[in-house]
């Protein structure tokens, strides 16, 4: 009780200190031009992002070259699980944004996949040409409502993120994730908290394992890798929250404008 | 006199569409020259330099290096112009190169295209999935001022754009430096000579 509490609590200072970080003394729904997120906090970021380069230097990255070496289907089977799990938390939060129509296919999805696809390790719904997934969240929902995103954040372990989809992830704690209300407070046997950790756990070195070259290549290409996944980072939020199937010329770029000053023929 | 002026006008008009080059036709021509050269069996090496010259033909270098600065471009002198562009197209090719020389044999399909207005237009491709690798989105922005010289602007991959983040990426070194863009300058030359 006292946890959920002090949870809460977090999630509702997280938010009311987004209000005032994201505004800026102006609401930005009230903006025709995308703004600018800041870096409040980049020393303490970089820190952070170093801290977490050499967790995954030391650690991560070994575990994923490692998962890539078991056998295809394994590693397949093992994605298709975790994104299956993902329905849970993509579902409610489909309906959240009034997407009952999408949320209808993804429950379908799960279900078949659950089932007929052996507790979501053969992806059945996909061959039976259910459309695409994409994969929703609490921090999604708030942007989609309007909810600035706040300052820019780097989280030990976790990594990139913003105040907005910080708070976003605290729903899933405080109730919005059937999958961890059913490992660490269901009554039965087979889920644990142990459990719950091995699928966020699979579900991290499974991301990794498929980024491994090229996170490799963006490090060796960049002249500030911390400013360059942060852009990144930001302009896949921006794009997975306006739901852009390719990213929108509004989206991509801040300033149009900025293209259009430039004439170097 | 005015037969000169009419076979003038028409030989120019033969000639305009002969040279004119659509935007999607002209993605697909340069990826199918890049794939054809990251398919031979040649050393990286001479793959990248190879690479580089189809980047110095295609991509408007120059115009993504100003894009790249942001608003800082207009407090540069004549002289820092010419430096920064120096240094920029050293690293944009390097940078570039080594990039796209990760991948063998892609095969890329020009899939649409969305003209935004007389300057620019979108392409809009495919690179195909591979067993190792799932299908990826990759759009193109073209210079289409001159029509007979469009250019590659930005390279957009799963909506997101290399110059954004390119421009991002300056801005924060800027930024981490009281603006002197000397550090720049001496980031950029550091990159191309490692």
């Amino acid at each position: 009780m006292m946890r959920k509490l002090t949870i809460a609590i977090i999630y509702i200072l997280l938010l009311a200190f987004n209000a005032n970080a994201g505004s800026d003394g102006e609401l930005s729904l009230n903006k025709s031009k995308p703004k600018e997120i800041k870096d409040c906090f980049e020393k303490l970021n970089r820190a952070t992002f170093a801290f977490n380069k050499g967790l995954d230097k030391a650690i991560i990255k070994p575990i994923a070259e490692g998962y890539r070496n078991l056998p295809d289907q394994v590693q397949k089977g093992t994605k298709n699980a975790v994104t299956n799990l993902s329905n849970l938390i993509t579902i409610p939060n489909n309906i959240l944004q009034g997407d009952i129509k999408t949320a209808i296919i993804n429950t379908g999805r799960l279900v078949v996949n659950t089932t007929v696809g052996l507790l979501g390790t053969i992806d059945v719904a996909n061959k039976m040409g259910f459309p695409k997934y994409e994969r929703e969240d609490y921090g999604q929902t708030l942007g989609a409502w309007g909810i600035g995103p706040g300052c820019y954040m780097v989280l030990p372990v976790l990594g990139p993120s913003t105040i907005r989809d910080t708070a976003g992830s605290f729903a899933n704690v405080l109730g919005g994730d059937p999958w961890y209300n059913a490992s660490i407070h269901g009554n039965n046997e087979f889920l644990s908290e142990g459990v719950f950790l091995t699928s966020k756990a699979l579900d991290g070195i499974s991301f990794r394992s498929d980024n491994l070259e090229s996170l490799d290549n963006l490090e060796a290409n960049s002249i500030d890798f911390y400013a360059s996944l942060r852009s990144l980072y930001l302009q896949d939020r921006e794009n997975k929250i306006k739901n852009n199937q390719r990213g929108s010329v509004e989206v991509i770029y801040k300033d149009e404008d900025d293209w259009e000053e430039i004439d170097t023929k | 006199m005015k037969k000169f002026f009419i076979i003038i006008f028409f030989l120019n008009l033969s000639f305009g569409s002969a040279y004119s080059i659509g935007p999607d036709v002209f993605v697909q021509s340069t990826v199918n020259r890049a794939s054809q050269i990251l398919s031979k069996n040649i050393s990286k090496e001479e793959k990248i330099n190879r690479l580089k010259i189809i980047a110095k033909e295609t991509v408007d270098i120059r115009g993504i290096g100003f894009y790249s600065l942001g608003s800082v471009r207009k407090n540069l002198n004549d002289g820092q112009k010419k430096e920064y562009f120096y240094l920029f197209e050293n690293y944009f090719l390097k940078s570039f190169a080594s990039r796209l020389s990760e991948y063998t044999n892609p095969k890329i399909e020009v899939q649409d295209k969305k003209v935004i207005n007389k300057n620019y237009t979108i392409v809009n491709s495919l690179l195909i999935s591979t067993p190792d690798r799932p299908e990826v989105k990759i759009d193109w922005r073209i210079y289409t001022k001159n029509p007979d010289n469009p250019l590659i602007r930005d390279l957009i991959i799963e909506g997101l754009s290399l110059a954004r983040t390119q421009k991002e990426e300056f801005a924060s070194i800027l930024s981490s430096n009281n603006n002197n863009i000397n550090i720049l300058f001496k980031t950029l030359e550091n990159f191309s000579k490692n």
